[in-house]
């Protein structure tokens, strides 16, 4: 067998190997660098993903130049496509407003340490693999690479109890989820000889449906990928992480890791799984439903930010699944744009969160809230803007992504759950509107100062900016959206 | 003949091993069933002529992760563990999903091997666990992810030293 | 005797994954449950292994190799985790990892 590494290849990785290559030069200046000197890391970080933009940006170009669907690196392994450069575009958007909101935070908490940053950027070069890797290997070490990193992020604040109780949950569901997804695979290859996704969709949809060994591959592979997107019933790790991580990684974590494992789960369902459809669609149907009612249920009595914002994350994975059970073309382009949309606001919801956090409070109560029009009318204004998105009222950018879905969901006759999507859209509405009563309603509490620095200003104001562009001038958007759907469906 | 009673041999150790690693009460005894579960294990791969596997299984497993696992028990005081009681509340819960999975695996063993159709062989697998032939692969279709790996264990370093040190 | 064949050693690692799922879903200690999921990632091994061995193809074994690379790191992370845990709480048990609503 011969195997050259080629100027192809070299292209195809690029991105990543930027990333890297930054991640360990943060590892190695960050000696140099005295303690109050660590926002140069941050800097790095940034610079690094200016680079990483500039060769995901000349990917993109290239393949528009020639004309092409897709390039394919290293024998198979890698496939730059629309899909991939679209997600990549959103993990990079996250990445770096994660970094711009975190210098701060993190000196408050006393943790700044140049590690934090390298790991930001490590599950950065995991995400770019679980968007484009099409080969079962590399996505599994993209995927563990990714969770790796956000385990011990979640534990960063080695100090608080609540930090180390929240790393310890996640890494021990999350283990046990990659255990089952890789036992999936070992099928998937047991059954096509081979790891690429291609080959295992030819072996797939070559044999009978009800085959035992199909059915036993789905259904390792959908319980690791749906604990990984936090749908019920396999979502009870995402409220203690998200609760107990560092706000700044919860934003993160709730943007892009579920962007991610979205990727992840797209691709195996509409590659590898495309043809046995009929038998994963009634049950992702279930699932959704279910995780949009335990979502949004239990939303409701939450009384920490954090945990009610986690509730919220899950249902809006339910409503992003329903577009994959119509499946249609305006279902697909609706998931596209959810994610997009989802990433601005939910970031924005969360940065708030991370403002809020001063030396006195930790900030995640929602009456840590109350008066914040008198006190800050501009904070309490984009909080607003955030939730209205959020619960998805027009025109925020939110009504645009749940608009799709349900269209879609009316499109393919799936009435029962077009249904039940809308009757949830007003019960979260109510608990999006139990924050905003607490910011304009309720008498001023003197809980300290906002702690704003001009990274959370920047981040704020990107996430409001968009979230009010994509509602009122969606046209770009929903072009990217287009191109980012597998060639066979555009 | 003899491979049929070895694989009976390594099967009873691999599964003997592993349920009692999650039915004894200390930790350590724990520790020691599973190192008999991955020789079992290890046993199996040899049988299945992956002599490369079944060295890493014994270097890296045994040799290496449990080690860690003992130095992390002796670490933390288990004692106190050890005198409560093992098993969490979601006991029954947990041993009703596990009863509906045993009696979905006996319905597949009912239907008989028969139904289970396996990928096309490419090649006679002469050399198969031939440390050569396993690289050949590994460096050449597999190069990726094996760079990849190379970061994965640097986070898993970075990951120990941040959380296991005093003062970073 | 029968010969042994690719679905014995499939029926043997369907058995281990069950057997460390009831592990991780029941057991209260942390380390315990750590070492549950090892047994899964050795059923999965198990599986690459036999479909190795019967499609005369050593794919199967590199990627048991880059499983077991993955546990390691796993248990590398996971076991630091737990010491930091350690140090604050003076606990193993998942139980009583009750600050958050569990």
């Amino acid at each position: 067998m011969n195997f050259q590494f080629t100027q192809t290849d070299f292209f195809v990785l690029r991105p990543a190997i930027l990333l890297c290559l930054f991640g360990c030069g943060i590892l190695i200046t960050d000696f140099f660098i005295e303690a109050r000197q660590k926002f140069f890391n941050a800097l790095t970080a940034l610079i690094g993903r200016g680079f990483t933009g500039y060769a995901l940006w000349q990917q993109q170009s290239y393949l528009k130049a020639n004309g092409l669907p897709e390039l394919v690196g290293l024998s198979g392994a890698i496939t730059i496509d629309g899909f991939g450069i679209f997600f990549n575009w959103i993990f990079l958007i996250a990445t770096a407003l994660a970094i711009i909101i975190s210098t701060r935070y993190l000196e408050i908490e006393q943790e700044h340490h140049g590690e934090y940053y390298a790991l930001l950027l490590f599950a950065q070069t995991g995400m770019v693999f679980l968007a484009t890797a099409t080969e079962l290997v590399t996505l599994f070490i993209g995927l563990e690479l990714m969770a790796l990193s956000f385990y011990v992020m979640v534990g960063f604040l080695r100090g608080d109890k609540r930090s180390n109780e929240a790393a310890v949950k996640y890494l021990l569901l999350g283990a046990f989820s990659s255990g089952m997804l890789v036992y999936g695979f070992s099928i998937f290859y047991g059954i096509a000889n081979s790891t690429k996704l291609a080959d295992i969709a030819q072996a797939i949809s070559s044999r009978d449906p009800k085959d035992p060994m199909v059915f036993l591959a789905l259904a390792t592979t959908a319980v690791g990928l749906l604990f990984k997107i936090a749908a019920a019933p396999f979502h009870m790790w995402a409220p203690d992480a998200y609760e107990g991580a560092p706000t700044t990684i919860t934003a993160y974590l709730s943007v892009a890791s579920k962007a991610a494992s979205f990727a992840f789960l797209l691709r195996i369902f509409q590659s590898p799984l495309a043809s046995v459809r009929p038998t994963w669609e009634p049950l992702l149907g279930a699932v959704a439903l279910l995780t949009m009612t335990l979502g949004n249920l239990a939303a409701i009595s939450q009384t920490n930010i954090k945990r009610l914002l986690a509730y919220s994350s899950i249902s809006h994975a339910g409503y992003i699944l329903l577009g994959l059970v119509s499946g249609n073309q305006t279902g697909l382009k609706g998931i596209a744009v959810y994610i997009l949309v989802y990433t601005f606001m939910n970031f924005g919801a969360f940065t708030m969160v991370v403002a809020m956090r001063n030396q006195k409070i930790i900030g995640d109560d929602i009456d840590d809230m109350a008066g914040l029009m008198v006190k800050r009318p501009a904070y309490a204004v984009l909080m607003l803007i955030f939730l209205l998105s959020l619960a998805g009222i027009p025109p925020t950018a939110g009504f645009l992504g749940k608009y799709y879905i349900f269209l879609s969901l009316i499109q393919t006759q799936h009435y029962y759950l077009a249904v039940f999507a809308v009757l949830y859209v007003a019960v979260a509405a109510y608990y999006y509107f139990r924050i905003v009563k607490v910011m304009f309603a309720s008498e001023a509490v003197e809980r300290g100062e906002i702690s704003d620095s001009a990274g959370i200003r920047v981040a704020l104001a990107v996430s409001a900016v968009f979230t009010l562009l994509i509602g009122v001038y969606p046209e770009p958007f929903l072009e990217m959206a287009q191109r980012s759907l597998f060639a066979s469906l555009r | 003949m003899l491979d049929t009673a070895l694989f009976y041999i390594f099967a009873a150790l691999t599964l003997g091993g592993g349920v009692l690693t999650i039915t004894r009460r200390s930790a350590v005894h724990s520790a020691i069933w599973l190192i008999t579960s991955l020789l079992g294990v290890a046993g199996l791969y040899l049988l299945q002529r992956a002599e490369f596997l079944a060295g890493v299984q014994v270097i890296l497993y045994v040799g290496g992760i449990m080690v860690l696992f003992l130095f992390v028990i002796m670490l933390v005081n288990l004692d106190q563990a050890a005198k409560e009681k093992r098993f969490s509340g979601q006991k029954w819960i947990a041993l009703a999903c596990v009863a509906a999975v045993a009696l979905q695996a006996l319905w597949f063993v009912s239907k008989g091997a028969g139904r289970f159709t396996l990928g096309q062989p490419s090649i006679a697998g002469e050399n198969l666990g031939n440390s050569e032939h396993v690289s050949r692969v590994l460096f050449s279709q597999y190069l990726l992810p094996f760079e990849l790996a190379s970061i994965l264990l640097l986070v898993a370093i970075i990951g120990a030293v941040v959380m296991a040190k005093k003062r970073i | 005797m029968h010969p042994i064949t690719t679905v014995h050693y499939l029926f043997l690692s369907a058995a281990l994954l069950l057997v460390g799922t009831i592990g991780v879903l029941t057991r209260r200690n942390i380390v315990v449950i750590l070492m549950s999921i090892e047994l899964i990632l050795n059923a999965v091994n198990i599986n690459l292994i036999a479909f190795s061995r019967q499609l005369g193809n050593v794919n199967g074994q590199v990627f048991a190799i880059f499983v077991i690379t993955d546990a390691a790191a796993e248990a590398a992370v996971g076991l630091g985790i737990l010491i930091a845990l350690f140090r604050n709480k003076e606990t193993v048990n998942a139980d009583e990892v009750d600050i958050l609503k569990w």
